[in-house]
Formats: C-alpha cells, structure tokens, sequence
C-alpha cells in the first residue's frame, strides 16, 4: 500500500501511509485507539475507499471496491464483530455468497474439515453458530476466509476477546499458515502479543506511518516509544485548587457482564473536590462499565462507590437507581460516550433536551416550559451552540454542537460530581478547548470531574491525577504533573511491573 | 367419533384459506420483512380472484369449464396480491419506511380496494354477484377417486377436499424443501437473518426481499380467493373475509416459521374458528370460541420464547430495514 491517504470529515484518519507485508510473514500492525489502524485495513478489505494512494499486490496494481473485490485477490479481513448468521451451521456460514459451490453440504463438510487439518483448527462444520463459544466463532470467521481462498488475512485484534490458552492455540494456526507461504497481518495494541507471534512489526500514530522494525532486533519499550511518540505541548491551563476534599471513593468495585467476562475487578480510587481525576486505557478496558456502575446505570457484583457530601455524611450509591441516586441529592452529572443515544435524544430540540433533568419539576402532569427554555437559551449563547434554534432537532447538529449541549445541560444542575466519557472524541479543535474549559470551570468550582480520555497528551496536561486501567484492572494512579507519557503508555499495557491479563 | 370427523373436516375448509395466507407470510417473513397488510392482500385476493372467474364466465357463457376457471381465479388472485405486496416492497425496501405503518396503511388500503371491486361487481350486475352452479361445483369438488373418499373416518378427513387444499400442503412441502435444500433458499434466510452479513458475502440482498415479499403477497392473495369459492359459495360477501388475514399473522407465529408445521397449524385453527357450530357450550357465547386461536397463539409465544431455543426465533432482523452504510 503506497501513500494511501483517508479522511473522515475533516479528520484525516490516514495520513500518506505507505505500508507492505511479505508472502509467509506474520506482521503486526501496532498503534494507540485512533490511530488509524482499522481505517488502513478496511481499505485493503474494500470495506472504505482511500481517497488518494495505490494498492499493490506482486508488483500489480490493484483496486478493491468492495468486499467482494478483496476475496478476488486473495484478501480476507476478520472483523472484531463477526459477520455470521447464528442459526445456521458452520458449514452454511462458509457458502454464503459462493454461487460456485455445489449445494452438497457433505462436500462442503470435507472441504472445511481439509482446511482445518491443515493449520490445525478444531471446528465440527455442522455445529449451530449459536452454540459456539466466542473462540470456535472467531475459527469460524478464519476458515471462511480460507475457504475463500484467501492468501492475505488480515486480523482486526483477534485476542480481544480470548482466553490466554486461546490465544496460544490461535497463535500457533497462525504459525502454521505463515508457513504455507500466507501473508498475515494483525491489528494489535498488546505489546507482549506483537513481541511472541510477529517478524515485523508496523507503527502508527495519530493516523501517521512512524515505521517498521524487525520483531527480533527491538523490544517493548522502543515499541512504546514508537507507539506514543513524544509529548506535544497543548497550553491547556490547569490552576490548582486550594483546598480538595476527598468527594467520591470507591471500593473493590467489581462487574461482571452478561457473558460472565469480568469488566472490572477490584477497582479503588478516590475523586477529590477541585480535582480532574483522569482515566486512561486502552478502549475497552472498563471505563465504560465504570462510570455506568457509579451512576447506577450497570450491575455491580461487588465493591462500594460511596459519596461524602459536604458535612462528611456518607452515601452508598450501589444498588440504586439513577433516580434513587438523584433523590438522596447526590449532583451526579454524567456525559456519556454515546452522546445520542444515552445522553441525548436526537429527534427532540435543546428546549426538550433540557427537559430530560428538569421534567419533574412541573406542577401535576403539566409540564413547566419556561425554565428549560430559558436554560435552554443561556446554553446556546454561553456555550455559542450554532443551531437554527432551540426547537430544533439535536441530531441534525454537528458532533461539536452536540456535546455542547449535553455537557451544558450536565453543568447546569450544579454538580457535585461530573463524570464525562470521551468528552472530546469526534470534536474539532476549538470545540475541545471550549470543553476543556468548561471543564477546568466546574473543577474551579469544587466539582469532582471524572475524564475519561483516550489522547493521552490531553489527560497529561488537563487532569491532576491519571487512574490507568487495564483489562479491568487499575494499572496505577499517577500524578499527572509529575508523570510521563511513556510510563503511562507501559500502564497501560501492562508493563508496568503488573501481570498480564487478557 | 363422529362428530371429530365433521370438526376435521370443517375445519380443513377454513384452514385452507388460512393456509395460503400463512405460506404466504412465511415466505415474506423469511425475507426480515414483517407484512401486516395480509389481511388488506387477503381481501384483494377475494375480490380479484371471484372477478376472474366471474368475468370469464360472462365472456364464455355456458362453454365455461371449471379447470379453466380455477387457473383464472388463481391468476387473477396472485396477480392481485403481488401487485399489493410490491407497493408494500417498495416503500420498505427502497424508501425504507417503517415496516409496521406500511403494513397496517396495506390493511386498509387492500380492505377498501376489494370492497371497492367487490361492491363495483355486485352493483353492476344488479345487486348480486355468484358464479353458475356449474363452475360452483368445479370449484368445490372433492378430487380424489371415491373408493379413496369412501374408506371410513380417514377417507372424510384426508381425501374429501377440494383441489385447493391439495394445492396448499404441496405448496407448503415445496417451501420447506426450498428452505433447507437450495441455494437460494440458504439466501433467503441469510438475508432475513442478517442482511449485513449477506450483503458483506455479495448476496443481493435487495433482490431477494422483493422477490419474497411480492411472491408472498400473491400466495396470501389465493387463500382470500379460496375463501370466497368454497366457504362464500362463491358470492362476493364483505364481510367473510374480515379478519382472515390477521389470523393467518397469528398462525406464521403459531407454526415458528415452519411451512410444514402450517399444514396442521391452519387445520387446527380453522377447526377453532368454527367450533361455535360444532361443539357449541350453552353457556359459551360464540365469541368466546372466536378468540381462541389468538389465545393459543398468545400461549406458543410464550412457550417459545420460555424454552428459549434458537431455532423457534422469529428471523432476526424481522421487521427491521436494512441500510448498507449504517454499520
């Protein structure tokens, strides 16, 4: 792939990317969340187009429109999400669209059964979908690709979701393939992965092409020198506060999702008053389920998040709801990850977004309108939302406008605690900077503000103390006046002096 | 003893008419399109399907043969629930509106346009619209040879129906071996299971849900024309039909998306829709009779989803549109 460039918008997720894999090598595409590496494979998939850039595959230019176009040359991508349908079996998920197999399922049966002596699978090719557990899916997706003659696979972060034996038994079909001359490339953060499967090693950065390097001749700290690059000044202004109190604290607290995964495990930390507590981690390592379980929004197996208001009382705020939370006057705000979907609702103008806080204060089964309007109002000129105007629908404004909104909203109550989940994410430049004040203004005020942030050069500089999770974990909370960007990058990956976990 | 067999029997001539329906509404349901206008389609069937008949029969004079007939009945109905069911497909699958408003806006347009074509017939032929009695018997004649037809309790119960019902369990063996045998029939459920999924592996997905829904939309439209042939005696009557294509929803839910499982699933509510004729209770008003194959459909829901197989699941995105770039 030669100077491949992608924007979405008017981010450029990639950046002039010139990157090349060998027949028979396994090569591991290395980067931070957002870092383009999903974007530069979905191209080589024809899941996107690039905008500018050539494709070449032997000395041959190609052009993939279309997933389908990706199978004719011998490209297959295994997606995070797989593509299958549950109720059919394994086999009947390998013929879908392959109008040149015979319908002979026992043929078709033998052909999957082949391929997985092969490299070593183990798949029954009439077993329901349904009854396959996350790894025997994960088989499945691999052998498809095979099945359709794939020679190029590529792996969006196959371990994501494996079991440490499954990943070991994952490594070594792999190996298997790379030695049937197949070109391999997977997408990764974890550097004790890239360090044990890979030959190369690519590296990308803030949709950037750093470099390659032979997996033998560096080790994981030069990768993650590599990965998080150098600190880049951002001038955001951070005053101190006089007189922090210790305002939430939080125990042990441990969830467990419906598929009986641990999202957090033992999990402690304190939010201070006048203090911006940041959370760093690779996505998906539980800062989604931890602001759901403070705000009572997710169920928590063990462990207490308690309140200390201003006189010292105490609140315990496991096992309520977010209502019961509101009631026992605990100001929670919450700005949460999914701006339309949780935060805000899309098809209803800011008047009646404001009212999703205020709906109870009206007299009998009216409700009161003027003060939501003129929050409403004062919002939109504080924060300089530019919308047609307040009645108009929140959704057809852009991302930045938006968040506006509902951080506005949040702030409004007067919180005593604001958590805020990827508050920047999607927003330009200008729109950050006014969050990042809004943000510093509540902490001035004595607000406890929890951010969870995945721009590690912005929680450096915008948080006082960073908690670093990892895999469910807290990797370690540091100061973030003191700390460095490559000590909070090895936290993150567990090499910190922490154990290994998934 | 008797008495089961009469209820048998009866109850194959409804459920024929439901049986068409129900085919029909598999067939579209396995697509992920969730029609609700089956009752508006059924409708049309009636009215368009007796026309078809009628008129031939008014062109040819007594020359009219039954066979003949039949085969324009059955055209006329096909025709016409196509041709309802394509506007349905249209604005689902191109101008992706909701499914459910669609389907229900279908109900009552296809209601008014058969009544239209019903009440156009009958007043144009001064107030009374009905086949000859000679078509009348083709229509309602029991094929099969009478030594078969004579053989006691299962020769009333299996072999004494109308071409109509033979038609029907052969459509309905026909879309099970489809379902599960061909090609084209793994699509199907592909795309009604996932069309993403079928999209991403170059099925055209589009394609497939037309083609299911519209041809669905056709065979729901006989069982309207079965029903005003056989049980209506062949008159236009508007209010025999109401709703017939509700209950044909219903029974797509009762038999879990299996067209075998709709042979026996129509019978059985066909023999519950009459039962208040049959088996009337003194004390039970026939209304009570009448909401009984909802009843049972209410506790099958509740049985299949309590067992919680993934087999006995409606198709997964039933009743969802598909975009493309929304992933």
């Amino acid at each position: 792939m030669l100077g491949i460039t992608k924007s979405f918008g008017q981010v450029l997720a990639n950046d002039h990317i010139d990157f090349s894999v060998r027949w028979g090598e396994i090569l591991a595409l290395l980067g931070e969340n957002g870092s383009g590496k999903t974007t530069l494979m979905n191209m080589l998939s024809g899941i996107y187009q690039p905008d500018e850039g050539r494709i070449l595959e032997d000395g041959q230019e190609i052009y993939i429109r279309s997933p389908k176009d990706a199978y004719e040359h011998g490209i297959g991508m295994i997606h995070q999400h797989y593509k299958l349908i549950e109720v059919f079996t394994a086999a009947q998920n390998m013929i879908l669209g392959l109008d040149d197999v015979k319908m002979d399922m026992r043929q078709v049966d033998a052909r999957v059964r082949e391929i997985c002596e092969r490299y070593g699978f183990e798949i029954d090719p009439s077993m329901k979908v349904y009854d396959m557990s996350v790894s025997q899916k994960q088989t499945v997706e691999i052998v498809k690709v095979l099945f359709r003659g794939a020679n190029i696979l590529v792996l969006d972060e196959p371990t994501a979701v494996l079991t440490p034996q499954e990943t070991v038994k994952l490594f070594k079909v792999l190996r298997n393939m790379k030695e049937d001359g197949k070109a391999i490339v997977i997408i990764t953060h974890k550097l004790n992965e890239v360090m044990e499967v890979s030959d190369r090693v690519s590296v990308l950065r803030k949709g950037q092409y750093i470099g390659t390097v032979e997996t033998s001749r560096t080790n994981p700290q030069a990768l993650t020198d590599m990965m998080v690059g150098h600190a880049v000044s951002l001038n955001i202004d951070r005053p101190r506060y006089d007189n922090p109190q210790t305002r939430l604290v939080v125990e042990g607290l441990t969830c467990v999702d419906e598929e009986g995964i641990t999202r957090l495990e033992d999990v402690s930390f304190t939010a201070n008053t006048g203090e911006i507590l940041g959370v760093a981690g690779i996505s998906g390592s539980g800062q989604k389920e931890l602001l759901e379980a403070m705000t009572g929004l997710y169920p928590v197996k063990a462990g207490s998040v308690r309140f200390l208001n201003d006189k010292g009382e105490e609140v315990e705020l496991i096992g309520k709801t977010p209502m019961q939370i509101r009631r026992t006057g605990v100001g929670m705000a919450f700005v949460p990850e999914d701006r339309l979907g949780m935060g805000l609702v899309g098809s209803m103008g800011m008047t009646g977004n404001m009212m999703l806080r205020s709906w109870r204060n009206g007299r009998g089964a009216l409700l009161k309108r003027k003060d939501p309007q003129a929050l409403a109002d004062r919002i939109l000129e504080e924060l300089e939302v530019v919308t047609p105007g307040t009645e108009y629908p929140v959704r057809r404004l852009s991302g930045g406008n938006v968040q506006k909104v509902l951080v506005g909203r949040e702030i409004a109550i007067q919180p005593s605690v604001l958590l805020t989940a990827y508050a920047v994410r999607g927003l330009d430049i200008n729109t950050s900077y006014t969050i990042y004040r809004l943000l510093t203004e509540q902490k001035m005020k004595g607000v406890a503000v929890v951010y969870v942030g995945e721009d590690l050069d912005v929680l450096l500089e915008l948080a006082d103390r960073i908690l670093v999770l990892c895999g469910g974990r807290v990797s370690g909370i540091v100061d973030a006046r003191t700390t460095t960007k490559e000590e909070i990058g090895l936290m993150m990956t567990h090499l910190g002096g922490k154990e290994v976990n998934g | 003893m008797n008495l089961l067999v009469t209820l048998i029997t009866a109850g194959v001539t409804f459920g024929t008419v439901l049986m068409y329906g129900t085919l029909g509404e598999i067939l579209t349901e396995k697509s992920g399109n969730l029609n609700l206008g089956v009752e508006g389609i059924m409708y049309m069937g009636g009215a368009f399907g007796l026309a078809g008949a009628f008129y031939y029969e008014k062109a040819v004079g007594a020359a009219a043969s039954g066979p003949v007939a039949i085969v324009l009945a059955l055209l006329a109905a096909f025709v016409a629930g196509c041709a309802a069911s394509a506007i349905y497909s249209f604005l689902t699958i191109t101008l992706r509106t909701n499914q459910n408003v669609t389907g229900l806006a279908l109900s009552i347009f296809g209601t008014g346009v058969g009544q239209f074509v019903g009440e156009f017939m009958r007043l144009s032929e001064g107030g009374y619209v009905a086949l000859s009695n000679h078509l009348k018997d083709s229509f309602a004649a029991a094929i099969m040879p009478d030594f078969l037809q004579g053989i006691p309790v299962i020769g009333p119960i299996l072999f004494s129906h109308t071409v109509f019902f033979y038609m029907a369990v052969v459509l309905a063996v026909l879309m099970h071996l489809y379902f599960t045998r061909t090609r084209s029939g793994l699509y199907l459920r592909a795309v009604g299971e996932s069309p993403a999924t079928s999209d991403a592996a170059g099925i055209n997905t589009t394609r497939y849900k037309y083609l299911a829904t519209i041809i669905g939309g056709g065979i729901s439209a006989i069982g309207g024309m079965v029903y005003i042939v056989t049980t209506a005696g062949c008159v236009w009557n508007h209010e025999g039909l109401s709703g017939v294509g509700w209950l044909a929803v219903a029974l797509v839910i009762f038999c879990i998306w299996r067209p075998l499982n709709a042979i026996w699933g129509s019978v059985i509510f066909g023999a519950m829709m009459i039962m208040y004729l049959r088996v009337s209770l003194p004390f039970m008003p026939q209304q009570l009779y009448k909401i009984l194959p909802y009843v049972v459909t209410v506790i099958v829901l509740i049985f299949t989803s309590m067992r919680n197989s993934r087999d006995k699941q409606p198709p997964a995105s039933l009743g969802v549109n598909y975009f493309r770039e929304e992933r």
